[in-house]
């Protein structure tokens, strides 16, 4: 009763603070609004029109028609035509074109003998992105309609796009963000949380009063649940009216999910601030840990593309076993049960991060 | 012992090392119980050390502090709820108003909501801080932080009070009116241990003693004190204190010297016969008039005796210009 009436008192003091504080209620809403439209509008990996140059040696029929279907797929865009391959090369050089259609004045024989390749296609490779789009040009299917001894080549495999069928990156970035949004805020929040106390002084008042160290730790990672919630909400309803990202699976379980993923940030965050001498320490080591989760979570990049090393180490990120959850259930609509071991894995890590903290953390001076 | 023992706290032979520096050294400490206890000493001399291990914070290196009849090293969390420790930083919440800050510690006294309402008026009203209950701590003057910081020491009825340098912010008229809240709190019954650099303020203490550099080197009330001090204490007011001082200055003697003003307080060890004597005659030798008495020692005399004659026993004379 008495541990009740002393983890109230804290969390009640830990609001007061929080609504006084004009920076911090600002990120609150603030960070998960920006993110949400800077990633949203921005990652976009279905690229296209590409700038693109071209050298028409040939200058025939059937070059002019290829030239107007790789226009058709807007896949690039024609801005110039050149008059020599040399020309096409500089322009690659200097960057302003990112493809190079290269067309030989004895195309029509090439395409009728089918003995070497037609024309060549220029791509800036430094950003495989844009190597891999180019290489949507090379299906483009090029002969004379009039060869009709020729046989259409029928397509063997067929690709059937799931869950995603516009390819829309905003249906894949939007879930993450809620984990990348939350690593961020609740990881830095409860960061500063005690180390702020100890620059100020309050400390040593606060470890003379009868308050335990667990009580101190859940009236400061109770107020900041509720907060994550927020967040929550902010970006699953604004992915839903700006890019239509709608939930799959059942509310509830986004909701189970997501408060063990933000206690295990909390966890984390005392653990940090427990370490740390002044905010600014707290500061740079939630970046350390910000940066790796972000880049490794699958966020970024698909996770089975990784080297094993990387994926080691993503294992043991809450950001990652978060996505992996995050994603099944709004995109896939998968059930929860179907993903215990992810669920279980942020719950250890929650434990183990509190234990830590826990027992690092000293109701003494020495 | 307990709690209504003739002492509130009791250690012996109390040291903290920090690494190579002894901050604490060996200090035995007998604090009655319902008096004001004094430590008094230059910055460095270990009062805050001490303090802190007397409730908790820190582990002596060695020895041992029976406060309130518990271990302070091993029983510290039974003993935070009878204890009241003021910091010597503001350390209560800038951010939060004058009301919240003491609500706030309330709650985690775990007082009672109604007790704590009136306990609260009770407080506000007697350290002047009515009207201001909305204000935020951190907009208050020093004087006024000191008094919310002292309610909130005492929100829980503490029975023992340990505060660290409480006066060092706070101007003369505030600092006496925070010292009649201390004799207030004494009368009904708290014990006070306070540390202190003012000498005005050591001499209100029942009892006191004096730290050096960790090592404890006088302590009784503060007349025992100036019994105790092994030098006479020559007060010589002249009308050119400038010429006295520099005759005396010669004298053999004379351990320490010390000018306020017009007047000159010169020491002379105990074991040395008629000391005023020897002054007069100094001075007459060099024709310079001057009224020559044997006074009591005041409190800045017994600071000088124990602390800075104790290392400069070789007789040499010792100069504190004040």
């Amino acid at each position: 009763m008495r541990s009740l009436v002393r983890i109230f008192a804290i969390m009640h003091k830990e609001l007061l603070q929080l609504s006084r504080d004009r920076l911090t209620f600002g990120m609150i809403v603030g960070i998960p609004l920006i993110q949400l439209l800077l990633f949203g509008y921005a990652i976009n990996t279905d690229v296209r029109n590409l700038s693109a140059a071209y050298v028409d040696e040939a200058d025939s029929h059937l070059s002019r028609q290829l030239l107007a279907d790789m226009s058709a797929t807007q896949v690039v865009v024609l801005r110039q035509r050149l008059a020599s391959a040399e020309e096409l090369t500089r322009l690659l050089d200097s960057g302003a074109v990112s493809v190079g259609i290269a067309i030989p004045d004895d195309f029509d024989r090439r395409v009728i003998a089918r003995d070497r390749p037609a024309l060549q296609l220029l791509v800036d490779g430094t950003d495989p992105i844009i190597l891999g789009v180019a290489e949507q040009l090379a299906t483009i299917p090029v002969r004379f309609d009039s060869q009709t001894g020729l046989q259409e080549r029928r397509r063997m495999i067929e690709v059937r796009n799931y869950y995603n069928p516009e390819r829309r990156s905003a249906v894949n970035i939007v879930p993450s963000l809620v984990g990348v949004v939350l690593t961020m805020t609740m990881v830095l929040f409860t960061g500063i949380a005690i180390v702020r106390e100890r620059e100020r002084g309050n400390l040593e008042l606060l470890i003379n009063t009868p308050v335990r160290t667990v009580e101190l730790m859940l009236g400061k990672i109770v107020p900041y649940i509720v907060i994550g919630l927020i967040q929550l909400v902010i970006i699953l309803a604004l992915g839903r009216t700006i890019f239509s990202v709608p939930i799959m699976g059942s509310e509830w379980q986004v909701l189970i999910v997501s408060l063990v993923f933000i206690s295990a940030n909390l966890s984390l965050g005392l653990l940090i601030s427990t370490v740390a001498a002044t905010q600014f320490q707290a500061m740079q080591m939630t970046f350390f840990f910000f940066l790796p989760s972000i880049l490794l979570s699958g966020f970024m990049f698909p996770f089975e593309g990784m080297p094993e090393i990387a994926q080691y180490i993503a294992e043991v990120l809450p950001l990652t076993h978060f996505n992996r959850l995050i994603r099944g259930i709004i995109l896939r609509g998968a059930d929860v049960s179907l993903m215990m071991q992810e669920l279980a894995a942020l719950a250890i890590f929650t434990a183990v991060a509190l234990t830590l903290a826990v027992l690092r953390f000293s109701k003494r001076l020495d | 012992m307990n709690d209504n023992g003739e002492f509130a706290i009791q250690a012996r032979g109390l040291t903290r090392r920090f690494g190579a520096l002894v901050a604490v050294n060996e200090v035995d400490l007998d604090v009655p119980s319902g008096k004001i206890y004094g430590f008094l000493g230059p910055n460095g001399s270990g009062k805050s050390t001490t303090i802190r291990m007397l409730c908790g914070l820190l582990t002596p290196s060695s020895g041992q502090a029976n406060v309130l009849g518990l271990d302070a090293g091993r029983d510290s969390e039974a003993l935070k709820q009878r204890i009241g420790y003021m910091t010597q930083r503001f350390s209560l919440y800038e951010d939060l108003g004058v009301r919240e800050n003491l609500q706030f510690i309330g709650e985690v006294y775990a007082i009672p909501r109604r007790e704590r309402r009136r306990r609260m008026d009770e407080l506000l009203g007697r350290f002047n801080l009515k009207g201001r209950e909305r204000q935020r701590a951190g907009t208050l003057s020093g004087g006024q932080k000191q008094r919310l910081a002292l309610a909130a020491a005492t929100m829980h009825r503490p029975h023992l009070l340990l505060l660290d340098e409480p006066t060092s912010a706070v101007d003369p008229s505030n600092r006496r009116d925070f010292w009649e809240a201390l004799f207030e709190l004494a009368e009904q019954g708290t014990t006070i241990l306070v540390s202190t650099h003012y000498m005005d303020e050591a001499v209100r203490c029942h009892n006191l003693a004096i730290l050096d550099r960790g090592v404890k080197v006088a302590d009784g009330s503060p007349r025992r004190l100036g019994e105790n001090i092994d030098t006479h204490v020559i007060e010589v007011r002249a009308p050119d204190a400038d010429a006295a001082h520099l005759v005396l200055h010669g004298v053999a003697q004379i351990v320490s010297l010390t000018r306020l003003g017009s007047k000159l307080r010169a020491q002379i060890p105990k074991q040395i016969p008629q000391p005023a004597a020897i002054v007069d005659q100094a001075l007459r030798r060099a024709g310079i008039a001057a009224q020559v008495d044997q006074v009591f020692p005041d409190i800045e005399d017994i600071f000088v005796a124990v602390t800075e004659l104790r290392e400069a026993r070789s007789a040499k004379v010792v100069e504190t210009d004040s």
